[in-house]
């Protein structure tokens, strides 16, 4: 057994908890998570029922916490995991599982699947058989600061740009102001309207925020390939330039692992609760609204649909506010068959989207029939979103599909609209 | 050993050892399982009405949208056979005698309701059988343990019926037979899928309570 795969093996050891035990324990095989899985929904394939990419963890649950596996073990009846049955699982647990939590949502003895699926991949990162792709936006994202690799000065030009559309001052690492502002390099790279979208907002509406020179990145790869020890240096910079900076809360992005990443796991990465609030930019606008702070001078009149990212939330909570902050703003909104929490993941999440493996992309595009369907269902050629990730994923499928549905992000929309 | 030591056997020794092993067993697995703990949850929650574990557990005995349509045989067979196992275990009034044993008692349900149930029962379970083997997933997923605990469930309903029938074997014999398979049954519970019938209760609560603390009614 090479070292990489014993640490691998006792690194999933630790993960089996209670909960997990009580999951392995309750699942009949009944198949149903499977038909809530847009990987096995869209290709027909059954390797991608969500239990059945467990198997490794539940092999050394059974192996090591069950009386019966622990004597078939002793007896040699059961074989220890390999490299090679790790490296085969790979695509399982990474290419075809964007920890989208569907599954958690409909298994009827009530396993969370993508709780599983999360422990996993500690065991598969740190035994070495994450994707190539995820290895090196982790490795980015430690070494300079953003899986994108995009470093402070590119910030910086991105602010000077911003400032220099909306005429307003976007403060930098400006001490006891009321929020701090996170970003995803998605954001900074590719939609940098958004920074002047929120510094039109916060102007609108009088509220103190600021940028940190220091931590701006809100994504954490960390997470998404399976490393605590990374995830947690990821979470660290976040937290000690928003405690030097005495803010009161940290404004997570439109991104949805990065909203994950900061408000659900952060605190339990840093093995303590945080001094400032963790707000998702949709909490607060729709607080700003039901506050009558949100008032917009005219509506966007084509109609549209919603794409709810999965982590905002299903998998995040913010199931309240994204419809009513949408209605403010569009003459007409037409949801999808499923959405809100049973809404289809775009089928890039959880790190997928980092890896550029042709299979993987192409089962990508197979996956993202389901929401392609969902949209055509709904009659109109424009879509909203707001997660970075979930918009670049889903604008790829566009192309590869010719669809001439328009991608509009939320914030952007709104602070479009804004009452001048 | 004749038919009359045999049902002694079952009713006796037999009983005994195989209620043991169910007693030990439950408590053992409990404990191997719920043990393990926990890492407290660090995050600030989020609290709304409906997400929580309590609600999850009464939640996830109803279909998830859309899904009753695309595997009718697990919703619609997994209710008739959860029901009619039930009905014919807990009201079938032979089975309630057994329960004054230990001085409980209530009312049954006639012969000929029960008869019904049984084959009702036994012929979904006879379906489900057939959807494990024909829809992909399930096949795919199934390995010996799914069809030995179906086996090991089925038989206990069928030869209770064909006791109570006087089929295929002397009654006596039949009847030892089912009491036989009924301890079989009893013996596995712990330690195969079927203990799903004890930890169903504490794996919705758990996905209930961890969702529910980031407001997230599953």
């Amino acid at each position: 057994m090479s070292a990489s795969l014993e640490k691998g093996i006792s690194v999933l050891k630790e993960m089996i908890d209670a909960p997990t035990a009580s999951f392995f324990a309750s699942c009949v095989h009944c198949g149903l998570c499977a038909e809530a899985c847009l990987f096995y929904t869209e290709t027909g394939d059954p390797k991608y029922t969500p239990i059945h990419k467990l198997e490794p963890l539940r092999r050394v649950y059974e192996q090591e916490y069950t009386l019966l596996g622990r004597v078939g073990k002793m007896l040699g009846l059961s074989k220890a995991l390999t490299d090679d049955e790790l490296e085969a699982w790979s695509e399982l647990v990474y290419d075809s599982c964007t920890m989208c939590g569907r599954c958690s949502l409909v298994c009827p003895v009530g396993n969370d699947i993508v709780y599983m699926v999360r422990k996993l991949r500690e065991g598969m990162a740190v035994s070495g058989h994450a994707p190539e792709g995820l290895r090196g936006a982790t490795k980015r994202t430690i070494e300079i600061g953003s899986p994108m690799g995009v470093k402070w000065p590119a910030v910086q030009r991105v602010i000077q740009v911003q400032e220099g559309e909306t005429g307003l001052k976007i403060p930098v690492d400006q001490q006891g102001a009321e929020i701090m502002v996170l970003l995803s390099s998605m954001e900074i790279m590719n939609y940098p309207e958004y920074i002047g979208a929120l510094a039109k907002i916060f102007h609108k509406t009088g509220i103190s925020w600021t940028l940190s020179s220091k931590a701006t990145e809100a994504t954490n790869a960390g997470i998404q390939i399976g490393a605590s020890d990374l995830a947690r240096e990821i979470v660290a910079r976040i937290v000690t330039a928003a405690e030097s900076l005495g803010v009161k809360k940290v404004l997570s992005p439109e991104c949805g692992h990065a909203y994950m990443a900061i408000r659900w796991e952060g605190p339990n990465l840093m093995g303590r609760p945080f001094k400032f609030e963790v707000v998702h930019v949709l909490e607060l606008l729709d607080e700003l609204r039901r506050a009558g702070k949100l008032k917009v001078k005219d509506k966007f009149k084509t109609p549209v649909t919603l794409h709810d990212p999965c982590q905002i939330v299903r998998r995040g909570g913010v199931l309240e506010a994204p419809e009513p902050l949408l209605e403010q703003v569009v003459s007409e909104y037409r949801p999808m068959t499923d959405h809100g929490k049973w809404n289809w993941c775009c089928g890039g999440g959880g790190g997928t989207s980092a890896i550029h493996e042709p299979d993987a992309e192409q089962l990508r595009f197979k996956a993202f029939q389901i929401k392609k369907r969902q949209i055509e269902e709904t009659g109109v050629d424009t879509m909203v979103t707001f997660c970075a990730n979930c918009r670049i994923v889903i604008e790829e499928a566009f192309d590869h599909y010719g669809m001439n549905t328009k991608l509009l992000g939320l914030t952007e929309l709104l602070a479009q609209h804004l009452e001048d | 050993m004749n038919e009359m030591q045999f049902l002694a056997w079952v009713r006796g020794p037999g009983l005994d050892i195989s209620v043991g092993i169910l007693v030990l067993g439950v408590i053992w697995r409990l404990f191997e399982i719920y043990s393990l703990g926990r890492k407290a949850d660090l995050a600030q929650a989020r609290s709304r009405s409906g997400a929580s574990g309590w609600h999850t557990l009464y939640r996830r005995s109803l279909p998830a949208p859309g899904l009753l349509a695309r595997s009718p045989i697990s919703y619609v067979g997994g209710y008739i056979f959860h029901i009619g196992l039930a009905i014919v275990v807990f009201l079938f009034a032979p089975h309630i005698k057994l329960a004054s044993l230990v001085g409980l008692s209530w009312p049954g349900l006639p012969s000929p309701v029960i008869d019904g149930v049984t084959v009702i029962t036994l012929a979904t379970m006879l379906v489900m059988l057939f959807d494990r083997i024909n829809k992909p997933v399930k096949r795919y997923l199934s390995t010996f343990e799914d069809y030995f605990t179906w086996a090991l469930t089925f038989l206990p309903v069928l030869t209770g019926y064909l006791a109570v029938k006087h089929l295929l074997l002397p009654y006596t014999t039949m009847l030892a037979v089912h009491i036989l398979s009924v301890e079989l049954l009893l013996i596995a519970l712990p330690f195969t899928k079927l203990f799903h019938a004890v930890t169903v209760f504490g794996s919705r609560w758990y996905n209930g309570q961890i969702n529910g603390r980031r407001g997230v009614p599953v």
